[in-house]
């Protein structure tokens, strides 16, 4: 491997990375709240989920497709690439916010109305701890995906590990495509172990 | 301090069908009858966790309606089948729940919860930093009677709360209630008859979302009712 490659290959694992934290970030910030939402409006709840999962059918090649030619927020470039890793990490985080506070035992909800929690205390205090092994599990599920799915966003001008992969197709030149590949799944597991340990440690907590 | 609790003409959709009741201050009531015949809905009337379709529910003579509820319910203990502690909490911290909801000082709140963790036989030194999840189930409901106890509420509302446990358990837990008899206005859900007249003065008997017995307890199994009879028949008490 020549130095100018094994640089080649730091730097795009570095914008892949770069990619995957600001939608996953971005994720975060919009899907809690909305799964949060969703459990106290079951009704607008329901239609948020469904709307968030047909996102999640879209292929991804398709996905980053119809993004280009919207105002704004598609074209080629890295920006349309996040804004289709954000869409498809909502769902597990929305999903997993919303599983997790719904799963939080009635008769510890129940306890914390009765003895004077206002509905804020009773969210940040009860609720959202209790959830938030789950809520982690949901950011995992959505770093790893995004960290697969962000290899695509080469095809629509995205960078990041997909231009190897893509270069390496076209020129059928398999070390190309493992330049890409090999630390695109070494990211994934990465972030699968260090989260898991994460969750892990909130279960614990939580004893 | 303790509050007198009313219900005038409650109704609640096909669960409770004209309910009116009168607790003074200090009483202590045990609401009794089968699954469903409304008695756990009347308790959680009292504290706003329901609301009548008709009627209304006074404390101290203010109805519910103009009432802050979030800071009624800091002034009431609640007892609950399952103890309702929060898992993620150790023991003092479950406890310290209330007063820090009324900003005692924390000082004052350590106080308050090594005595009543005492009173229950439960040294704080000891328990205060365990988890719900390291202790017995007797345990778990003894420290929700101390958290709901600890700020000296004007009524306590047990909801079935010994319900989940064993036998001996359970009766050491009505032991332990028995003795603590704080000056509140008690209102207590079972639909054991024994441990009814065990902890209340007074027995209500509900049926089909309607009060068909209010009497002294001693005076509860003197009644003719058939349902009474039942009721005495499977508490088998002592003659």
């Amino acid at each position: 491997m020549t130095a100018s490659l094994f640089r080649d290959i730091l730097r795009v694992t570095g914008e892949h990375m770069l990619i995957v934290a600001i939608a996953v970030g971005v994720a975060i910030v919009l899907g809690i709240p909305l799964g949060i939402y969703c459990t106290r409006n079951p009704r607008a709840g329901r239609v948020a989920l469904r709307v968030i999962d047909a996102i999640q059918t879209i292929p991804s090649l398709a996905l980053f497709g119809f993004l280009i030619p919207v105002p704004f927020i598609g074209g080629i470039g890295m920006r349309t690439a996040i804004v289709a890793l954000i869409l498809y990490s909502l769902l597990p985080i929305v999903r997993n916010t919303f599983v997790g506070i719904r799963g939080v035992d009635p008769v510890v909800r129940d306890a914390g109305v009765a003895l004077g929690l206002t509905s804020r205390q009773l969210l940040f205090d009860v609720e959202l701890p209790l959830a938030m092994p789950s809520i982690v599990a949901g950011i995992r599920i959505a770093t790893v995906i995004g960290i697969g799915v962000a290899t695509i966003a080469a095809a629509v001008g995205g960078g990041g590990l997909g231009t190897f992969i893509f270069r390496g197709v076209a020129m059928v030149d398999t070390r190309l495509i493992l330049a890409g590949a090999l630390p695109a799944a070494a990211l994934a597991l990465i972030a699968d172990v260090v989260l898991s340990a994460v969750e892990r440690k909130l279960m614990n907590d939580e004893r | 301090m303790s509050s007198s609790i009313e219900l005038r003409g409650i109704e609640v959709d096909a669960i409770l069908r004209g309910i009116s009741l009168r607790i003074g201050a200090g009483e202590s009531v045990a609401f009794v009858g089968r699954s469903g015949a409304g008695k756990t809905t009347s308790l959680r009337l009292i504290n706003g966790l329901v609301k009548p379709s008709r009627g209304e529910v006074l404390i101290d003579d203010i109805p519910l309606a103009r009432t802050d509820l979030v800071a009624l319910r800091r002034r009431s203990g609640y007892i609950i089948q399952g103890s309702g502690l929060f898992p993620h909490r150790t023991v003092y911290d479950n406890v310290a729940t209330v007063p820090r909801l009324l900003g005692w000082d924390e000082p004052r709140i350590k106080d308050a919860a090594g005595e009543v963790m005492s009173r229950i036989g439960m040294p704080l030194e000891k328990f205060g930093a365990r988890y719900p999840r390291s202790l017995s189930g007797g345990e778990q409901q003894r420290v929700g009677i101390a958290r709901a106890m600890v700020a000296n509420p004007s009524m306590l509302l047990c909801d079935e709360p010994f319900g989940a446990l064993d036998p001996i358990v359970r009766r050491e837990l009505q032991e332990t209630f028995r003795e603590l008899r704080s000056d509140a206005t008690i209102v207590f859900v079972t639909h054991d008859l024994a441990e009814a007249m065990r902890v209340a003065q007074r027995v209500v008997l509900f049926d089909d979302g309607r009060i068909v017995s209010d009497t002294p307890s001693a005076d509860f199994p003197k009644q003719q009712l058939p349902l009474v009879r039942q009721f005495v028949a499977a508490a088998s008490l002592p003659s």
